[in-house]
């Protein structure tokens, strides 16, 4: 019988969700051993045409890591969609934009200008910029067009799953996994369709060991400021942690180490808006009630958006920045 | 036509609610662009609510609750002073003019107050003009999406 067919694709992502796959260690061999690839660039040629060739729904699984930001990223995105039983979202990019997703805070004109001439690194006195089309002697070659916005893949293409995080936890993906192969080999019934995967249902202070007391902050400050005490939660310390407004399944490893939470395991279950979320577990703990001071304290957060949505712009209520 | 703004307007239970009614009986005119939602406490105003209203077309949200002090449960309004001016600095940085967002605090006296203030932020909406967010749904047709499907000849065209 052949094996049934697995595909691993990266859009506009870092490549960190491939390396946390191959993090499984040994257990990448029973997925090998079990699955056919259909395709995955990070670990081996595969081209295009060969999965477009194959019949639709012949892929048993996808795991798309990247968010959709150029016509390649869309075009692909489709093309699994059409081939794919199952698709899900692997890791933030995909679920919610993640870091690319912050270019929703500016336009394509704005980012090419200060990559290819404004950044104090570059040397670009002919004003080169990429174009989607090259004349070679070879012949025409075509690059994918950037888009303004970044978009994540269930606002493109219909999505199964979703596995959450920056990138997803090994321990995590091979939970998922063997769930997955324990569920086509026995013929067990899939979970319900939209199900997140691989995380829980509390928010990240659920698994902080950090304690928490009465939060009362009349300061904000930023983490390279004060050596954090290693007891205490970072909040309360003052340090802005994304921890109450983001989903658990991490471990909370950040926290423990002394970092604060930047919220990349996403939204919480029943929350829809990240940010949203943030500003009112921020107004929880400022301890003020003049409205002169509260505006005091709140300038001490440099770039609320930034940080609230540090990975979940694309997904947020308002998606982008109108510039 | 003239553009006539569309307003939330999120007031709480006890105060700005009854001040609204006490507007109502006494037959004091207001615009009519508000529309309103009672809810039990200008604490319990999520900010994903402003978002989310001016995501789904409104173009400014008016939020009403209890004078600092006379909140029905004592803090509520504190934690609605303390969100909103963090709202409109990240609705700022989302290129979005904060003066569509405005926090009052109305009695349930004040029916003349609530009046004017209506009044008065309906004017500075309409001053301000509708709000027009883009990219609210992915449309592959849009200028910049350029598509390698619709390039004849090229191997993606095919896929």
């Amino acid at each position: 019988m052949a094996k049934p067919k697995l595909a691993v694709y990266w859009a506009a992502s870092c490549g960190g969700c491939d390396i946390a796959i191959l993090d499984i260690e040994e257990k990448i061999l029973a997925v090998a051993d079990f699955f056919d690839l259909a395709l995955w660039p990070c670990v081996a040629d595969f081209k295009y045409q060969d999965v477009a060739a194959l019949d639709d729904g012949a892929i048993t699984l996808t795991l798309f890591n990247g968010a959709i930001r150029n016509d390649e990223n869309f075009t692909i995105a489709e093309l699994l969609r059409r081939k794919s039983v199952v698709l899900c979202a692997f890791g933030s990019c995909a679920s919610d934009g993640c870091i690319p997703g912050l270019a929703n805070f500016c336009d394509r004109q704005s980012i090419f200008d200060y990559v290819y001439s404004k950044s104090p690194s570059v040397d670009n006195p002919n004003k080169i910029v990429p174009q989607p089309h090259t004349k070679v002697p070879e012949g025409e070659l075509y690059i994918p067009a950037m888009w303004d916005t970044v978009w994540t893949l269930p606002q493109v293409v219909d999505v199964d799953y979703t596995i959450p995080g920056c990138p997803p936890q090994s321990d995590q993906i091979a939970t998922v996994i063997e769930a997955v192969i324990d569920i086509l080999k026995n013929g067990k019934p899939l979970p319900p369709k939209g199900t997140v995967l691989g995380a829980t249902d509390k928010s990240c202070c659920d698994e902080c060991p950090r304690t928490r007391d009465i939060k009362k902050i009349t300061k904000f400050i930023r983490p390279y400021e004060i050596i954090p005490d290693p007891d205490l939660c970072l909040l309360e310390q003052g340090i802005v942690c994304v921890g109450p407004a983001t989903r658990s399944g991490c471990g909370a490893k950040c926290v423990q180490a002394g970092v604060p939470c930047r919220g990349c395991y996403g939204r919480p279950i029943n929350v829809r808006d990240q940010g949203a979320k943030m500003i009112s577990a921020i107004a929880s703990v400022i301890d003020s009630t003049d409205p002169d001071e509260i505006d005091r304290i709140i300038a001490m957060i440099a770039d609320p958006a930034g940080t609230f949505y540090r990975f979940t712009l694309a997904d947020s209520f308002l998606r982008r920045a109108q510039v | 036509m003239s553009f006539e703004p569309k307003i939330l307007g999120i007031l709480c239970n006890w105060c700005s609610y009854t001040g609204a009614d006490l507007a109502g009986t006494a037959r004091m005119k207001y615009p009519a662009n508000m529309r309103s939602v009672r809810v039990m406490c200008s604490g319990r105003v999520d900010p994903g609510f402003i978002l989310n209203a001016l995501r789904s077309g409104a173009d400014g949200v008016l939020i009403c609750g209890c004078h600092p002090g006379d909140c029905h449960y004592v803090e509520g309004n504190y934690k609605c002073m303390r969100r909103v001016p963090l709202t409109k600095k990240l609705l700022e940085q989302m290129g979005i003019d904060s003066r569509r967002l405005r926090l009052e605090w109305v009695s349930a006296s004040e029916g003349a107050r609530f009046q004017s203030v209506v009044t008065e932020f309906t004017e500075q909406i309409r001053t301000l003009g509708p709000l027009e967010l883009r990219d609210m749904k992915f449309d592959l047709n849009k200028p910049d999406r350029y598509s390698l499907m619709a390039e004849p000849g090229h191997a993606a065209h095919t896929y």
